[in-house]
């Protein structure tokens, strides 16, 4: 069982490797947005530290909802996506390998690269930690729920509007969480609470997600 | 003694308003090959997909060794090769990448045949070389060297299901896979298979016209 997740998250690993520019642009995007949001709204210190988290934190979404249209996409064009359902190995592993390094390739380097932009937006320095740990939780939760989408939209033409639609409004609850878990740690409160419960978010989708994942994709490949 | 590996019965499927098939019932034997045959669009496709379990939109059942394919589906499909229209391998990967993750994925290939099936299509050589510099032939290939990959136990319970194995093949590489076909069926094997082309194998061939079993 772990066997076949290690091969397919090894495989899609690699693959983003030799395509930087699939995995580069949603990077660039919270980069931008965190560089245009100054000169487009006000440069000064004290305005933007009270938006930093809001901002940080919708960018990281968009910035993951603009990578999930392709997440399923080069797999169910090719082929090699039915053939990864024809595997007698368990399709909950492969849908976990699957979000897995969707995540590795998006969450994980969004939150890294947090902490820079979050000097660039004024953000207190005592809020960074949360910021990142948010991030790294919450950004997991978002590849694990938006891969469900994708999955469902991965047969029709023009799928990206619909995955929108679909994962917004499971998005928003980990977006108000995050943020909000960030926003007290700039005012110094504790942060526990909000870090818990999007762990628990977390946990909940490790679990579900995977499922609902493979039978998204059983319906997509079988029209 | 022929022993029964699949059996089809009732089997009706429409697409877009048209009958493909209906009352469809065939039975196949360990050891044969079944060449299915018919105009294009008269269901070919579906059909393959249907008994590879991928598509569900149909009526009837299916039954592989007397089970029902979707009470044991993770035991068909450890039984089970299906080729289809796709190349099935990733461009940005080398060949022996790909492969690699096929055996992994599928457990009836076996890895470490992997060089000798690359030989087998052709493409001894080119197991460094990224599949998006290959032609769309020697792609094909790739994908065809699944079938030198077959674990030679169980070599009874296996089917392959081949969706015109031979597009993008030349001739030389028609022959050497017919003849693998044949070996692989005299071995016990059983192949489903769709072309257009004559086919030249020395096992038994079952035969089956689309073209009769639908609506015109």
């Amino acid at each position: 069982m772990m066997r076949v997740f290690w091969a397919e998250l090894s495989r899609d690993l690699l693959l983003a490797f030799r395509h930087k520019g699939d995995f580069l642009n949603p990077l660039i995007f919270f980069l931008m947005v965190a560089v245009l949001f100054p000169l487009g709204v006000s440069p000064a210190a004290d305005f933007l530290a009270q938006i930093a988290p809001g901002v940080l934190w919708v960018s990281a979404l968009l910035a993951t909802l603009l990578s999930l249209d392709n997440l399923f996409k080069s797999d169910f064009d090719d082929g090699t996506l039915e053939q990864l359902l024809l595997s007698p190995e368990s399709t909950y592993m492969i849908a976990l390998a699957k979000a897995c390094a969707h995540w590795i390739t998006t969450g994980l380097p969004l939150a890294l690269m947090a902490p820079l932009l979050a000097v660039m937006l004024f953000l207190p320095a005592q809020a960074i930690v949360t910021l990142v740990i948010s991030l790294l939780i919450g950004t997991a939760t978002l590849s694990l729920v938006g891969a469900i989408a994708s999955a469902l939209t991965v047969g029709l033409k023009k799928g990206g509007v619909l995955i929108s639609l679909l994962v917004i409004p499971l998005y928003i609850p980990v977006l108000i969480f995050g943020a909000s878990a960030v926003q007290s740690a700039v005012d110094g409160l504790p942060v526990t609470a909000y870090l818990a419960i999007l762990g628990a978010m977390f946990a909940l989708s490790l679990v579900l997600a995977p499922f609902a994942i493979a039978a998204s994709l059983r319906v997509s490949v079988s029209s | 003694m022929a022993v029964l590996l699949l059996e089809v019965k009732d089997l009706y499927c429409e697409r877009d308003d048209k009958v493909l098939f209906e009352n469809l019932s065939f039975q196949l034997q360990q050891g044969t090959v079944l060449h299915l045959g018919g105009s294009n669009g008269s269901g070919k496709t579906s059909l393959l997909r249907i008994l590879c379990g991928l598509y569900h939109d149909y009526e009837g059942q299916i039954e592989f060794f007397g089970q029902k394919i979707d009470d044991e589906l993770a035991y068909y499909h450890s039984s089970l090769l299906y080729f289809g229209h796709q190349v099935s391998v990733k461009l940005g990967l080398t060949a022996l990448e790909n492969l690699t993750w096929y055996a992994r994925i599928q457990p009836q290939l076996d890895a470490s045949l992997i060089s000798k099936a690359l030989t087998e299509v052709g493409l001894a050589g080119y197991e460094q070389v990224l599949c998006q510099n290959l032609s769309a032939g020697q792609r094909r290939r790739v994908n065809l060297a699944r079938l030198y990959m077959q674990k030679t136990t169980d070599v009874s319970h296996s089917l392959w299901i081949l969706d015109e194995p031979f597009t993008a093949i030349d001739k030389q590489g028609v022959a050497a896979l017919e003849q693998h076909i044949s070996a692989f069926s005299a071995s016990g094997g059983t192949v489903i298979l769709t072309t257009h082309q004559q086919l030249e194998l020395n096992s038994k061939i079952q035969r089956l016209n689309l073209d009769d079993w639908g609506t015109k």
